[in-house]
């Protein structure tokens, strides 16, 4: 798939913008702080609904505006699909299809695919967990888009268990409280745990042969790349075979049993998807705290490389191929990684590149360039 | 800012439900517009409702009179009862004609985030209500969202060792939403394949 056309109206610094794009590689250069990662920032937003840089969407709309739009134009096995998106920060997003409005923003989930590189990605390995849980998610969700409905539902149903451990924890260690109610949040918790954690190993499983040929191909190493995924339920659990659904469930519902006084104690849930650690190694090391800069830089872009490659295996989604955007991450590499990452991705339908100046793109990424200054927004080449 | 009097009521029309700011706005200056006697008409009814109507002491409803047209009415079959949300719910359930019992209002769902435990919705009063034994079916038909769910499961899980049947109203309502959103035919084919819901 590819995006044929992209155009913001009120999005970061942008007023209006007009950005039609073919498919290969297509550079955006231009001085720092000009507006290019704000355009790949929205190419990410359509595929994701949300922004590779910031949490929320109020920096998203352009200063003094009340809400952004964008719109895309995917190209997909043949077929045109427009997307538009209204992002109003503090209310629900507006999203249309085709001109047609739907349900929720949600929906538009699964129409483009991305695969973004950002500097920001070295927190994937040298990073808190919560990064490359949030990388697996993201994965799970470009898959499957119905994970994002698991994913928002396993958040609320823990902030809803959390707002009851401290309120009622007082009462009920008093032995007054009732715990009927945190019964049933318990439930409620293992049961979307369960799913998003089953989604999750399996998703380390498929994920893990391609990481390691990434990693070989960018780093040029015979370094062993290993994969462990981490629950709060045993290492059996990531070890092993991954376990059905009814049994990460019962044992989600026993850890909790277990720490109930604890987590009354606390006032948080200790236990379940959300404090699980997706441990990266290189040979007999976790990668985080031995790995060297450069080797960080390599497995990053592995785990990149590798979800890239996964999307565009999955064969259900039919043209699942997605749009590769690499911001900025060539001025980070040495020589030797910034070859080889260029090589391979030189043959993906469409890849977008930012870069402050040309030079900051590799000669085998030659294609269209558009300049990006002041606002302006210019196809040169 | 307006002056006093037309801020008083763009306050007002904002602290209602559904109305921002802009909209408490418009309709405040649609008021200032219109015909008095339309005006007029409009405050009457507010009057009227906040002095005559009540909830049904016994499910819960809006009620003009102690209890309710439905829990009144003979002809409703006094062995199943619906455990709703809020009065609208009723509403919505009322339109399909799939149902002939009676109801239960709860008043909200549980929400730790809020604040709503069972003990401030109205489950000690279904308990009550129960005690007779006439009622044999509860049929849980709160929203289809995370907090309905968890109401349902807490109900399911009281009311089960009473030795009642206990059902929720079959999937297929639109996932996260409100039931009275639900259009006639889904909510009515929901009724039609309620479940029995083990816990
Ligand atoms: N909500 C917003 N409203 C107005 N301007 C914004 C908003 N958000 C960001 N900007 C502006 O956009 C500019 C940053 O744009 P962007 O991040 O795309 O730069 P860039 O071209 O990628 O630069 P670099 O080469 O340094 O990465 C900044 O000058 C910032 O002030
Ligand atoms: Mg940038
Ligand atoms: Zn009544």
């Amino acid at each position: 798939m590819h995006v044929t056309h992209l155009s913001l109206t009120d999005f970061r610094s942008y007023p209006t913008a007009e950005v039609p794009l073919d498919p290969g590689v297509t550079a955006l250069v231009g001085p720092n702080g000009q507006g290019k990662t704000n355009l790949v920032e929205a190419v990410g937003y359509v595929a994701t609904l949300g922004s590779h840089r910031v949490s929320t969407d109020a920096p998203l709309v352009r200063l003094g505006a009340q809400r952004a739009v964008v719109r895309a134009a995917i190209a997909r096995a043949g077929r045109s699909t427009l997307v538009e998106l209204e992002l109003v920060p503090g209310g629900a997003n507006r999203a249309r299809v085709n001109r047609a409005p739907v349900p929720r923003a949600r929906e538009v989930l699964g129409v483009l695919r991305t695969v973004l590189f950002a500097p920001e990605d070295l927190a994937l390995v040298k990073g808190d967990p919560v990064g490359r849980r949030r990388f697996l998610d993201e994965l799970l969700v470009a898959l499957a888009p119905r994970f994002a409905g698991v994913r928002s539902d396993y958040d609320r149903v823990l902030r809803q268990r959390n707002a009851l451990l401290k309120s009622a924890g007082a009462t009920i260690r008093a032995g007054r409280g009732d715990v009927r109610t945190l019964d049933v949040w318990d439930s409620h918790l293992a049961e979307a745990g369960a799913e998003l954690l089953a989604a999750r190993l399996h998703l380390v499983d498929d994920l893990t042969p391609y990481v390691r040929n990434a990693y070989a191909a960018v780093s040029r190493a015979g370094t062993d790349v290993d994969l462990r995924y981490r629950s709060g339920l045993g290492d059996d659990v990531g070890d092993g075979p991954p376990p059905g659904r009814d049994e990460l469930r019962d044992r989600l519902l026993e850890a909790m049993a277990r720490s109930r006084a604890t987590e009354l104690d606390r006032g948080v849930s200790l236990v379940g998807p959300h404090r699980d650690e997706l441990v990266l190694s290189l040979g007999p090391f976790p990668a985080r705290g031995y790995a060297s800069h450069g080797e960080c830089w390599s497995l990053a872009l592995a785990l990149r490389l590798a979800g890239y490659e996964l999307l565009r295996a999955d064969a259900a989604a039919g043209d699942g191929e997605p749009v590769l955007v690499l911001d900025d991450v060539f001025a980070e590499l040495d020589a030797g990684r910034r070859r080889r990452l260029a090589e391979l991705v030189s043959g993906a339908e469409q890849v977008l590149v930012t870069a402050a100046v040309p030079e900051d793109v590799p000669d085998s990424l030659a294609g269209a360039r558009i300049d990006v200054a002041d606002g302006e927004v210019r196809r040169v080449r | 800012m307006y002056e006093g009097v037309v801020q008083d009521l763009i306050d007002e029309l904002g602290r209602l439900p559904g109305v921002g700011p802009k909209s408490a706005q418009r309709i405040a200056f649609h008021l200032l517009q219109s015909d008095p006697v339309d005006v007029r008409r409009l405050v009457a009814a507010l009057v009227e409702v906040t002095e005559k109507v009540r909830f049904c002491e016994l499910c819960g409803n809006v009620s003009a009179e102690d209890q309710c047209r439905i829990c009144r009415d003979p002809r409703r079959d006094a062995a199943v009862l619906c455990v709703v949300e809020e009065p609208k719910d009723v509403v919505a359930i009322e339109k399909t004609r799939e149902f002939r019992g009676r109801y239960h209002v709860l008043g909200g769902a549980i929400s730790p985030i809020e604040g709503i435990g069972p003990d401030d919705l109205r489950v000690k009063e279904l308990v009550t209500r129960l005690a007779s034994g006439e009622v044999t079916e509860i049929i849980l038909a709160t929203d289809p969202n995370l907090e309905g769910e968890a109401t349902a499961t807490y109900l399911a899980r009281l009311l089960k060792p009473m030795g009642l049947k206990v059902t929720r109203l079959a999937s297929g309502l639109p996932v996260g939403g409100d039931l009275e959103y639900a259009d006639e035919l889904t909510l009515g084919r929901a009724f039609e394949g309620r479940r029995l819901l083990d816990v």
